[in-house]
């Protein structure tokens, strides 16, 4: 298949999805490699503002490395080069002139195994508040951090122990904190790379219902490998294989009737 | 599609739900048949034989409706696996209702057995039967081959049903006021019409279901309708 007719067949993919509202990040022909290996494949792709789109895909598909385009987690790989662009709320996040440190604050990350700072509960959330200069007094940063402790459906669990190591919770209230961690600074975005697959099915609901109730202040991005998490907790679903976005569009449509046969096959259990 | 499922037995769990359905209809299919030749043949004993096989039919709904609670909460099947689930139970549920009907032709040919023929209304009942019988026929064809194209066409096919039921209501007035002896026999015989103009109805629905399980689109145009009889009325003196 020729370069363009990737471009034309990308952009029916998208058309298909007709996010209403205007996009707050919007992925343009993104062709990322490893090296000489090529992992994404002119991915153009918009995710609206407010809503939870999930990333869906067999291991090796690209969707992991998608989501960490979109907070420059690549930069960190030497051979990874991305061409393309990615603009968030209308700036292109890969422009030289672009802040790789304040970008991240703006577009948080949570991923698959918790992973704690090895301090307090409280010095956890606290962290980012002060290296990205959020707060002016210590009043203001404890407010911050217990109203992010509060978001994140954790302070009535910690409010006794916010001195004990982050690193005593159990493991679905460690992801908790990681979430609090991550929407303490207020970002735009939130990044989940399996946020669940490390849990017990509790944890794993009380994320869920977190993960709804986060969606009225932040746009989410959760890559997942379970299909019944993708249907239960996003209204968009993003199909990738093989590097490619096949199917991307409302997550009642790509479950109930998908128009790919590709999709078809991987959420039905096919081989594929 | 043709592919296997990597877990074989989801395979077999959702061929157990389809021949289920097809051993429904098939009995469903022969009991409209006898039912039509138990009321033409004034067959009482054939009448008996369609009240008794009833019993197979709601049986096998049941068992249609466990298998696919079961396959749920097991399965949580997603898209063309899940349309399939879902529709079952609704197939299920006409077929059920359409056995309902035919067992409700024999119990009324018991007593039609007993008085004289009315013109040649059980003829007519019997190709409205014939009609409906082998649209049963091709709803399930449609359904085994995943073809959404032949139940699209049995959904319009049963225009010609509500015609026949149409010209048999008014046939059956002008009988009842030629004469009051004939009101108890036309009375079965219209209920019976009417039986066999729901079946038609209910054979639609699961083409409709067909459709949605092939393709995924639910149909959102009316389809054609031509029983008139609910506004039909016939001045007493044109029966003279």
């Amino acid at each position: 298949m020729s370069a363009y007719a990737l471009q034309e067949a990308d952009t029916e993919v998208m058309a298909a999805a007709k996010p209403e509202t205007e996009p707050l990040i919007a992925a343009r022909n993104v062709n990322v490699f490893y090296g000489d290996k090529q992992a994404l494949f002119d991915i153009c792709l918009d995710v609206p503002e407010k809503q939870v789109t999930s990333l869906i895909g067999p291991s090796g598909c690209g969707k992991t490395t998608f989501l960490r385009c979109l907070n420059r987690m690549n930069d960190l790989i030497d051979i990874c080069r991305v061409t393309g662009d990615i603009t968030i709320g209308g700036k292109n996040i890969y422009d030289p002139d672009v802040d790789v440190v304040a970008l991240r604050a703006q577009v948080g990350m949570v991923f698959q195994k918790p992973n704690p700072f090895p301090k307090s509960i409280f010095e956890n959330v606290a962290y980012g508040l002060r290296i990205n200069g959020l707060v002016d007094s210590k009043g203001e940063l404890k407010d911050a951090v217990e109203r992010a402790l509060t978001q994140a459906g954790l302070i009535d669990e910690v409010h006794d122990r916010l001195e004990a190591p982050g690193t005593s919770l159990s493991g679905g209230q460690q992801q908790r904190l990681c979430i609090a961690r991550a929407i303490a600074v207020e970002p735009k975005v939130i990044l989940m790379d399996e946020p669940c697959s490390a849990l017990d099915p509790i944890a794993t609901a009380r994320i869920e219902e977190l993960i709804d109730s986060l969606r009225e202040k932040f746009t989410i991005i959760i890559v997942t490998h379970s299909m019944q998490q993708a249907a239960r907790v996003s209204q968009q679903t993003a199909f990738f294989h093989l590097g490619y976005l096949v199917e991307y569009g409302a997550t009642d449509t790509i479950f109930t009737a998908p128009s790919d046969e590709r999709t078809e096959s991987y959420i039905t259990g096919r081989i594929g | 599609m043709d592919q296997e499922h990597i877990v074989k037995s989801f395979d077999q769990d959702l061929n157990q739900i389809e021949s289920l359905i097809i051993e429904m209809g098939g009995l469903v299919e022969a009991q409209i048949t006898d039912a039509a030749t138990a009321l033409k043949r004034r067959d009482v004993e054939l009448g008996g034989k369609v009240i008794s096989g009833d019993k197979r039919i709601d049986a096998l709904e049941s068992d249609i409706d466990q298998a696919v609670v079961r396959i749920l909460a097991q399965r949580q099947p997603m898209a063309q696996d899940l349309r399939a689930v879902v529709v079952a139970p609704k197939i299920a549920s006409n077929l059920e209702r359409i056995g309902d009907y035919a067992k409700n032709i024999a119990k009324r040919t018991s007593v039609l057995a007993k008085t004289e023929p009315i013109g040649s209304s059980a003829g007519t009942i019997k190709r409205m039967c014939a009609l409906v019988q082998d649209m049963v026929k091709d709803v399930l064809n449609a359904y085994v081959s995943r073809n959404a194209e032949t139940a699209d066409d049995v959904r319009m096919r049963d225009e010609e049903v509500d015609q026949m039921h149409n010209t048999l209501f008014r046939e059956l007035l002008t009988y009842m006021m030629e004469d009051p002896r004939a009101i108890s026999p036309c009375m079965h015989l219209l209920f019976i019409a009417k039986n066999v103009e729901r079946m038609g109805d209910h054979t639609t629905s699961i083409a409709e279901q067909v459709h949605y399980m092939v393709s995924g689109e639910i149909f959102d145009e009316e389809r054609p309708k031509s029983d008139t009889t609910s506004t039909t009325f016939i001045e007493p003196d044109a029966a003279e």
